[in-house]
């Protein structure tokens, strides 16, 4: 029988991939010739080439790329492969035309894009639940603690805390109830990699919590989720409601004694519930700020009792490595980071996407290798890591490893594992801006420090860009971050700066030449470029004349237009408008 | 306690899902906000009435629960309009031109982050990344998500959603 599948996460459906979907599925409703199967799976990472049909039949497996409904009626309709062939995207066995699969090592990414994951039965083939199936009834919680802690895995959310130790911890608080939470409210702008894990593979991450319900003997689990995740959060609603039809969860897991119920928490949109204290704060449906630590929440933490947190992608590893054995985990990676992470490429690169490699690969052959190096030719200038807490590493620490130690020593973070490339026309200081008016707003106000000295950032930055520079406004910024990050409670705070203080450890230039020279080398900062018209390309077709708010531009139909650079307010419509690049930015 | 009076006649009238979901309570903890989110889901937002409501049944106090909606940046205090616009301010989304999207929705309909024009066709609300980086810049209006945009061609798909919205209106 032949069957497709459409990666139908987010990002797919962004792509249009509902719409191939829907083809295929009417196709299929009237079709009364062989039957074909139509299903649905999650993203195999290579966002870059949505939307993706996967097409099984019989031996052959043929991975379709950037598909149509047309193109998906054709191949429905049995026109063969080589027909298709500029979609073809892999093939069999064999790797994907791009090489972009090559290098990855796929350990919490394993079923994401392959299996269906509204479908049990699917996961169940993969050995699922075979984890907490070996937990339960072959191993003491004890037992499981320890191979967690074998494993090295450390939290794959930003902290790097390691998650044996933490379970560990967890397990020794006496207490009646205590509670697993999942955090799921992946807040980092430019990280994706829970949502598709969520999307692609549910089952995965409640296994993974199951089996810490049991190690530390907790029977009630929470995932709190952003809500801007609906597709996530209706796919683990029924993927609770399959599991727990089937004795997997719920009371009396494998028909034995042992219980474990997962609840959902929707959150309303806000970063800093991130954090754990703050997480609580908010599951409790109180204002979502951090208290002081100790206790932590291994002893005291949601309405009171102890309770285990872990990011989603940290559950996700967990199943392989109660099946596999955590020396078999701990093998893989540096002496400090074991395992694999999963990092989600963004920004000027050529092939964006999910990616999971082993820990230690350069930054380089993860930017410049999988990821097909920098868009439209520009050149490799700095890869911003771990959000708003992260910093930017510059092209030339290229060769730093990814290991926990090692990036936080170039003043950036692992983080949750979003990583943004930026090139030439990026302008630093306009990154390190864009970073403190994101902190500073989500700044939840308790610590002093955090709510007003990452406002005095801003505005020192806000005049940078805007050419209001002074002399010293570097060595200000540097002060004040050194203070923030000693004197804020949390997370957020202690981290605020990072992006600040990296942008100038490396890109100092950049910041005098704005401050000096009034000069924005990446012609980014609005104030700071001045425009011109160029004779030779310039037409004379009048539609700058027309966006031009303040009538700048003049001259007449099919001749040479001409702007006044004392009446330009730099605005940049007409550098957005003109379609003959006519218009020059300096 | 007058406000409580409120309770007994509801105004505006409670819709099913926000009404249930009051009558369900029975005190369990951590209920605050999914009740919020039930409220909103009901009305597009939340009206002041519904805080009270809230806090009647509740026993948190209306401030208290004031508090919390302004906290967190998925409530509203006010109605939106019939498309409510998303501008992703992610950071591939920056680099790739956000701020360049943000100018042309103000051009075009006039409006800033957080606004809503008079005739409720449009509001303007930011998303810190909705998640689909790799089609960045992206703005997703209601619930469709529109990528790899520029100038141009948001300009054509805001005029396209202005007529729409004019005709909704009117028919």
């Amino acid at each position: 029988m032949r069957s497709f599948k459409v990666g139908t996460s987010t990002c797919g459906v962004s792509a249009g991939a509902d719409k191939v979907l829907e083809r295929l599925l009417s196709l299929a409703a009237e079709s009364d010739g062989a039957p074909v199967a139509v299903s649905e799976t999650g993203c195999i990472g290579m966002c870059y080439r949505e939307p993706l049909v996967e097409v099984v039949d019989g031996p052959e497996r043929v991975l379709y790329a950037e598909m149509t409904p047309e193109a998906a009626e054709r191949l429905y309709r049995g026109a063969t492969r080589d027909e298709l062939e500029a979609h073809v995207l892999i093939e069999g066995e064999s790797g994907d035309r791009d090489g972009f699969l090559l290098e990855q090592h796929r350990i919490a990414l394993v079923n994401c894009g392959h299996i269906d994951p509204a479908d049990l039965d699917d996961y169940l083939a993969q050995d699922g639940y075979a984890g907490y199936r070996k937990a339960v009834t072959a191993m003491t919680p004890e037992e499981v603690v320890a191979e967690i802690e074998l494993s090295g895995l450390r939290g794959r959310g930003g902290g790097g805390f390691p998650t044996g130790l933490k379970w560990k911890l967890s397990r020794a608080s006496a207490a009646d109830t205590k509670y697993i939470v999942c955090n799921a409210d992946e807040g980092d702008p430019g990280a994706f990699m829970d949502r598709s894990l969520l999307e692609g593979d549910p089952h995965g991450v409640l296994e993974g919590m199951a089996i810490a319900g049991y190690a530390i003997g907790a029977c009630e689990g929470h995932i709190y989720i952003r809500a801007e995740y609906p597709r996530a959060i209706r796919r683990l609603e029924a993927a609770i409601e399959q599991a727990t039809a089937r004795g997997l969860l719920g009371r009396g897991v494998f028909g034995g004694e042992i219980d474990f119920e997962v609840h959902i928490k929707q959150g309303a949109g806000a970063f800093v519930c991130g954090e754990e204290t703050a997480l609580i704060a908010s599951m409790e449906g109180r204002r979502g700020m951090p208290r002081f630590r100790p206790p932590y929440p291994a002893e005291r933490g949601l309405f009171d009792k102890p309770t285990n947190i872990n990011n989603v992608e940290t559950f996700a590893n967990v199943p392989w490595i109660v099946r596999n054995g955590g020396a078999a985990f701990a093998a893989l990676g540096t002496p400090k980071s074991k395992g694999t992470k999963v990092f989600a490429l963004a920004g000027k690169v050529v092939r964006g996407g999910l990616v999971e490699v082993p820990m230690g690969m350069t930054i380089n052959r993860l930017v410049l290798g999988i990821g097909g190096g920098v868009r439209e030719g520009g050149r490799f200038k700095a890869v911003q890591l771990g959000g708003p807490s992260g910093g930017c590493i510059p092209a030339s620490l290229g060769d730093t490893p990814i290991d926990y130690d090692q990036l936080t020593a170039t003043g950036a973070i692992m983080g949750s594992g979003g990583l943004v490339v930026m090139d030439d026309s990026t302008c630093m200081v306009d990154v390190a801006r864009y970073f403190l008016s994101f902190t500073q707003s989500e700044s939840c106000g308790k610590c002093t420090f955090c709510r007003i000295g990452t406002k005095r950032m801003l505005e020192i930055l806000e005049a940078i860009c805007a050419g209001g520079g002074r002399e010293g406004d570097i060595e200000r910024l540097e002060t004040l971050g050194r203070q923030i990050s000693a004197a804020s409670l949390c997370g957020l705070g202690q981290t605020a700066p990072n992006p600040v203080l990296t942008t100038i450890r490396y890109f100092r230039d950049e910041y005098e030449a704005h401050i000096r020279d009034k000069r924005c080398p990446a012609h980014v900062c609005p104030s700071l470029v001045s425009y011109s018209i160029s004779e030779a390309a310039c037409t004379g077709c009048g539609a700058c004349i027309k966006v031009c708010p303040v009538d700048a531009i003049t001259g007449r139909r099919k001749e040479l237009h001409v702007l006044d650079a004392e009446a330009c307010i730099r605005c940049g419509r007409c550098y957005t408008t003109c379609q003959f690049d006519a218009i020059i930015k300096d | 306690m007058k406000q409580m009076e409120h309770v007994s006649a509801p105004d505006p009238p409670a819709l099913p899902a926000f009404g249930r979901a009051l009558w369900r309570y029975r005190g369990q903890r951590g209920a605050l906000i999914p009740l919020l989110q039930s409220a909103q889901e009901t009305y597009g937002y939340i009206p002041k009435q519904a805080i009270y409501e809230i806090a009647g049944v509740t026993g948190i106090p209306p401030a208290e629960v004031y508090g919390v909606v302004t906290f967190y940046a998925q409530f509203r205090l006010e109605p939106q309009g019939r498309y409510v616009i998303r501008l992703c301010t992610g950071t591939a989304c920056h680099v790739n031109g956000a701020p360049m999207l943000e100018e042309t929705i103000e051009e075009v309909l006039g409006l800033k982050r957080g606004e809503t024009d008079g005739e409720r066709l449009f509001t303007l609300e930011s998303v810190a990344c909705i998640g689909c980086c790799s089609l960045s810049p992206v703005i997703m209006v209601n619930d469709e998500t529109f990528g790899k945009l520029d100038a141009r061609k948001l300009r054509r798909l805001l005029k396209r959603f202005k007529k729409a919205a004019r005709q909704e209106e009117r028919g």
